[in-house]
């Protein structure tokens, strides 16, 4: 497989991006350090990607840069069947609330950017015979819950587009991958309590490639998260509004 | 566990900068990975395992200081390529390996992991970034190695990997009756073999005093070893808390003669799988769950060779007769000493056992255990060790001074600091 991978340099990325390497797939990684992509690049190479892994710069705060990066992993790899997106925003709801600036990023990032990212990723790969989008989008996005208001809106309308991609274009090759995760124990959760059902990015990541493998339209991550969800969804408002989660 | 501010990132560099210690796996028995105080951060390294630079014809490998001796042997052990020194468990950083200098089966012939280390890349107390290496701050290199990460924080350990014949083990194991031969037999298999190693029955008394099974081993010649890679095997878990009834003696003293038992054969020889040769303990995933909730602690010094084997033996005596009970012992003969400042092993024989935690009267076995080990002009092993009292620790360590001089020099608030070095060294908590 000769893949592209925007965000791969950390946590759930850095784990599925080990696994394609230790397989023997070609990798060009997308990021905004050029040190910090280097490394990653070094370590893929050592655990057995084939052939240098490529970089390029890619900001998901600039959305200029999205064609420019996408082209130079097309010259690198000579072409890519698989774009595979885990780039994202976090940030505290509470901290949000009082900082419109702080909501504006997250949103324009996780949504805007990262939709107009797949817009572009799609173009490329209609114009050969196909591939695959795989994009992390969250199990936040299935809810409307106090403590992630707007990172689940986001998360939502990114489920939503990718959704309708998948109606669209799947008959013309276009395979597209929404991943759900829950929970994972990573980096960017550290520092929080691991709740029921918390993932380790490997088996997580080993999941997932199952799903990219299979094409497989929606994957939850770890599964239990597929039946935690179901129970969320099927909440009365009245409870939804009394519980903090 | 003590509860405290963890610091996990895959910036380690960033981590690092307001911490007080950083920490890998947290596999150290001891302190020495746990805070100072409530108060004082803890990097966790873990996160910041990116391999760096491999140089398939020298076997140098760089790499960031989370990363596991787990993922390395599924790494390189099919490619022919293996750690210079492994610890009896792979759940290990190499920050780990290089600040408690561990030592493995080959120590009498390779020594510890720092003779392998050509370099680290550090944080010191400052915040400064410094590289160091034989030739260039030697001092600090050599007190971070077995500094127990007093020195300064570890980013990235730069060392040499082994070139192997076959990722298999050809092992030979005998049973040995008593301490005299167990001594004299490692002695013997030292000047044949790369890999020795001792396990000892600790509840065996009298005639029977240091019986138990001597082990050998050396990587297998590709014509003698199967032909297909070692599998990554299912681990045996421990699968339920054993109620602590099952922690009296006579349980105990089964669960010895059953493995004393077990090798009821003589001498077995034949191809072993790597992980059932380095990490026995490790197929038992959980395994500490066999002592029970009350937890267990483990006690490992190294007595300089005499004529007879009387240090060992007043050690194993003092333990049964002290009522440590443990079914668990490792006898090791170790090389020269390293060039770590606080390095553990020196020349004599290594001794390492573990036991459950009992409120009153582990700290007095500890005790009476470190008399004998001054007495024997020994030392202990800080990696393992709660339970030292500082006037014991400072009694058997001259070279604590030296150490104490380079660490003031690069940290002369002592910011850097850990629960043991509050309790060996006198740092405020
Ligand atoms: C079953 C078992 C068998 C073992 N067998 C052996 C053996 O045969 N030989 C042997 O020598 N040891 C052995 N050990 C001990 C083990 O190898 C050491 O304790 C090792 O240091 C653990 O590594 P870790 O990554 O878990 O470090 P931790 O336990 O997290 O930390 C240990 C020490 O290293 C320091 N440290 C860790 N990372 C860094 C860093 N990046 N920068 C600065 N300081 C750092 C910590 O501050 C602490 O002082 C064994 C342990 C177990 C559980």
């Amino acid at each position: 497989m000769k893949a592209v991978l925007f965000g791969a340099t950390k946590g759930m990325g850095r784990a599925l991006a080990r696994l394609m390497a230790a397989r023997g797939d070609r990798l060009c990684l997308l990021g905004r350090s050029a040190e910090d992509l280097e490394r990653s690049a070094r370590d893929l190479e050592i655990r057995g990607a084939q052939g240098p892994v490529a970089t390029a710069f890619c900001d998901l705060l600039q959305p200029e840069s999205f064609a420019p990066a996408l082209e130079k992993a097309e010259r690198e790899l000579e072409g890519f069947d698989a774009v595979v997106v885990t780039a994202g925003v976090m940030a505290p709801q509470e901290e949000m609330e009082n900082d419109p600036q702080l909501a504006a990023r997250l949103l324009a990032a996780d949504f805007t950017n990262t939709v107009l990212f797949c817009e572009e990723s799609r173009r490329r790969l209609l114009e050969k015979t196909g591939g695959t989008l795989c994009v992390f989008s969250s199990v936040a996005g299935e809810r409307g819950r106090k403590p992630v208001i707007l990172y689940g809106a986001a998360k939502a309308g990114l489920s939503q587009y990718l959704e309708g991609l998948d109606h669209k274009f799947r008959s013309r090759g276009l395979r597209t991958v929404c991943v759900k995760p829950g929970f994972v124990k990573t980096g960017m959760t550290a520092g929080l309590k691991p709740p029921p059902f918390a993932g380790e990015p490997e088996a997580v990541a080993r999941r997932v490639l199952r799903a990219i493998d299979r094409g497989r339209p929606v994957v939850y991550a770890p599964a239990a998260w597929r039946g935690v969800m179901f129970v969320i969804r099927n909440l009365p408002r009245l409870v939804m509004r009394r519980i903090e989660f | 566990m003590v509860d405290g501010l963890v610091f996990k990132s895959e910036d380690l560099a960033s981590a690092t900068e307001s911490a007080s210690l950083t920490r890998g796996l947290g596999r150290s028995y001891g302190d020495s990975s746990l805070p100072a105080g409530a108060e004082t951060p803890v990097a966790d390294a873990t996160a910041a395992d990116r391999l760096l630079d491999f140089d398939p014809d020298s076997g140098v490998l760089r790499a960031e200081a989370g990363a596991s001796l787990f993922d390395l042997n599924r790494i390189f052990l099919h490619r022919g390529w293996f750690v210079p020194v492994s610890p009896g468990t792979q759940f290990v950083t190499l920050g780990g390996m290089a600040a408690s200098d561990v030592h493995g089966k080959n120590h009498h012939v390779d020594g510890c992991f720092g003779e392998h280390v050509r370099g680290l890349k550090i944080r010191v107390a400052d915040g400064r970034i410094v590289e160091c290496s034989d030739s260039s701050e030697l001092e600090l290199f050599r007190a971070t190695i077995g500094g127990m990460g007093l020195t300064g924080h570890i980013l990235e350990v730069e060392f040499t990997m082994r070139r192997i014949a076959s990722p298999w083990i050809w092992g030979e194991s005998e049973r040995i009756k008593n301490l005299d031969l167990m001594v004299s037999g490692l002695k013997e298999a030292a000047r044949d073999w790369p890999m020795t190693v001792g396990w000892v029955d600790c509840l065996a008394r009298g005639d029977h005093l240091g019986r138990g099974i001597l082990m050998k081993g050396r990587w297998a010649r590709p014509e003698e070893a199967p032909t297909k890679p070692p599998s990554r095997k299912g681990r045996i878990r421990v699968p339920f808390e054993f109620p602590a009834v099952a922690l009296c003696k006579p349980s105990m003293k089964a669960f010895n003669l059953a493995y004393y038992w077990k090798h009821f054969q003589h001498v077995r020889r034949g191809i072993l799988h790597p992980d059932a040769f380095f990490y026995p303990l490790d197929a038992l995933d959980d395994w500490n769950l066999i002592y029970g909730r009350r937890g267990f602690t483990q006690y490992q010094c190294v007595l300089p060779h005499a004529d007879d084997n009387g240090p060992a033996r007043r050690f194993l005596e003092l333990f049964v007769s002290a009522g440590g009970m443990g079914f668990l012992c490792v006898i090791k003969d170790c090389g020269a000493e390293g060039k770590g400042v606080l390095s553990f092993p020196r020349s004599g024989m290594s001794i390492a056992m573990d036991f459950p935690i009992h409120p009153s009267k582990t700290q007095i076995i500890v005790d009476r255990l470190n008399e004998l080990v001054i007495a024997e002009g020994g030392r202990i092993y800080l990696t393992k060790d709660t339970f030292t009292r500082a006037e014991h620790f400072r009694a058997m360590e001259p070279r604590l001074e030296k150490f104490t001089a380079v660490r003031r020099k690069w940290d002369p608030e002592l910011r850097i600091r850990s629960a043991q070095s509050v309790r060996l060294l006198g740092d405020r908590a």
